[in-house]
């Protein structure tokens, strides 16, 4: 075992162009917690985030559009998941 | 239908709808990408490696200018657990005809180059620009609505990834596929001199190497690690179903942490620079979701239509989505000479996936994808793999045993019975 990964920083290498006030993913009001959990586990970005007294934050700013917690959640967490609008979001210098 | 309607429009500028595009205007077609990434390629990742065999069929000779990374020449498989590993390495030296071979590659710049080519040939891109909505006219596509404006088509193209919006919303793809159909991603592309990859992977000139890992990687679950060496970077990542990802102990960026600092790798991309993060979905359930393929007026190709094949030791995407691209691009042909875009009229890309190795493969692994998901694969083969290597190879004064009686102890402690019937379904469904 290592150390906790730290998923920001790896981000703040990828260029992004962030919809500013316009976010693609939106999550319900009051997610189910338990599904919460999974993608906690599960978003390669770790953007599902759990605080410390059990409050849910979410930015969909450093979002890699995979769609891995609509796929695995769907309807449960989410009230909308769209791709970002032409031009935004991730942009692979690589891929 | 008015009539500068498009013969074709392509959602997504990725393999299957660039070499759609390049087929159909290769033609003469009038054929429209429309791209929601600044380019073709933005949004685009891969493992990864391509088999070179449907490209090869379509563009030959096309390594010698597309920008591939390397020719994989070694192939390596390892079942690892948290402090061992045990390889089967295969050395490749043999001369081997361009559809044989297999290129280590990076998306961003090979899917550019494959507009390039599909431009040459007379297809028009527009990138930057996100489809909204399929149009429909009576129950058939009739073209796109993108960024409020409509465009019509006498076919439309769904390649639009593994992630089809669209093909949901005609109802084509069902909306929720369940998670244990899916596996997520992600992979770091680290830096390293070129001088340093040939040397720590014992490459020549343009060799490659391909890495495939089962056990710790994905933390016991159905899945894996894998390293492909690029020209002067390293692709590194996992894969983990997302089937039982809310019971396990770590998150999928933790794994991938955990094997980049596994004492088998981390020697490896020591010193190396992080040039970029990313993640993506994986299509495993194989046959079983591939969904309504033909429509009045519209096609579904690529991972949109689940089109890839994990077999443990070779995974594929990139080549299915070639294959289904240039199927789905001459059923649009067929269907102009026709003039018939009706799913009738369109139905030789079924046909024509039936005739290729793509269906053939996909049903000759139909029962994988279930047999994948037998936990032993993932975390008590490696081990035991592991315990009885260990025995084999350490010596500490303790008074040897038969090789046999190693062997059996620790078959036993996974069961025979187990085995067998693993071992069983696992041949069976190879």
């Amino acid at each position: 075992m290592t150390e906790a990964v730290n998923v920001d920083v790896k981000l703040g290498v990828n260029k992004f162009y962030v919809d500013e006030g316009h976010p693609h993913i939106i999550l319900k009001d009051n997610p189910n917690i338990q599904e919460y959990r999974k993608l906690v586990n599960a978003c390669p970005a770790g953007l599902y985030k759990l605080e410390q007294d059990g409050s849910v934050r979410f930015d969909s700013a450093g979002c890699l559009e995979c769609g891995t917690c609509k796929f695995l959640c769907g309807e449960t967490i989410l009230e909308k998941w769209e791709y970002p609008r032409g031009t935004f979001g991730i942009e692979y210098r690589y891929g | 239908m008015s009539e500068e309607a498009f013969d074709a429009i392509v959602v997504g500028a990725g393999l299957a709808g660039c070499v759609a595009a390049y087929v159909l205007a290769k033609e003469g077609a009038d054929v429209l990408v429309i791209e929601r990434g600044n380019y073709a390629g933005s949004k685009n990742m891969t493992g990864g490696r391509l088999y070179a065999h449907s490209l090869e069929k379509i563009i030959p000779g096309f390594a010698k200018e597309a920008p591939i990374e390397r020719k994989v020449t070694k192939e390596k498989v390892t079942f690892l657990t948290d402090d061992t590993g045990v390889t089967l390495d295969y050395h490749n030296g043999r001369d081997q005809s361009p559809v044989q071979e297999s290129y280590t590659l990076l998306r961003g710049e090979f899917d550019q180059w494959l507009q390039g080519k599909a431009e040459e040939v007379g297809a028009q891109f527009i990138t930057g620009i996100r489809v909204d909505e399929i149009l429909t006219q009576d129950g058939k596509v009739i073209g796109v609505k993108a960024d409020g404006d409509e465009l019509t088509a006498k076919a439309v193209i769904l390649a639009e990834g593994v992630n089809p919006v669209l093909g949901e919303q005609l109802g084509m793809v069902k909306p929720k596929v369940s998670a244990d159909a899916m596996a997520v991603g992600v992979k770091e592309l680290i830096e390293l001199p070129e001088a340093v990859i040939k040397d720590r992977f014992n490459l020549q000139d343009d060799e490659g190497a391909a890495w495939l890992f089962a056990g710790s990687p994905s933390n016991g679950l159905m899945g894996g690690g894998f390293i492909y060496t690029n020209r002067t970077s390293i692709s590194l990542g996992i894969v983990c179903g997302l089937h039982g990802i809310g019971e396990s102990d770590k998150s999928v960026p933790q794994m991938l942490e955990d094997f980049k600092n596994h004492s088998l790798i981390k020697p490896l991309i020591e010193g190396g620079k992080l040039l970029e993060y990313s993640g993506h979905v994986v299509p495993e359930a194989g046959l079983n979701m591939v969904p309504k393929l033909v429509d009045d007026g519209v096609l579904i190709t690529g991972d949109a239509a689940g089109f890839c094949l994990n077999v443990g030791y070779t995974v594929r995407g990139m080549d299915l989505a070639i294959a289904s691209g240039e199927a789905a691009a001459k059923a649009v042909l067929a269907a102009r000479a026709q003039q018939d875009f009706s799913a009738q009229g369109l139905s030789s890309y079924q046909s024509l996936l039936e005739e290729s190795f793509l269906m053939k493969d996909m049903k000759l692994y139909k029962q994988l994808p279930a047999f994948m998901e037998t936990p032993r694969i993932f975390n008590q083969y490696p081990k035991m793999v592991a315990d009885i290597m260990h025995e084999m190879f350490i010596i500490d004064g303790t008074p040897a045993q038969p090789l046999r009686k190693t062997l059996l102890k620790h078959c036993k402690e996974v069961g025979f019975m187990n085995l067998i019937k693993d071992g069983y379904k696992g041949v069976t469904s190879i």
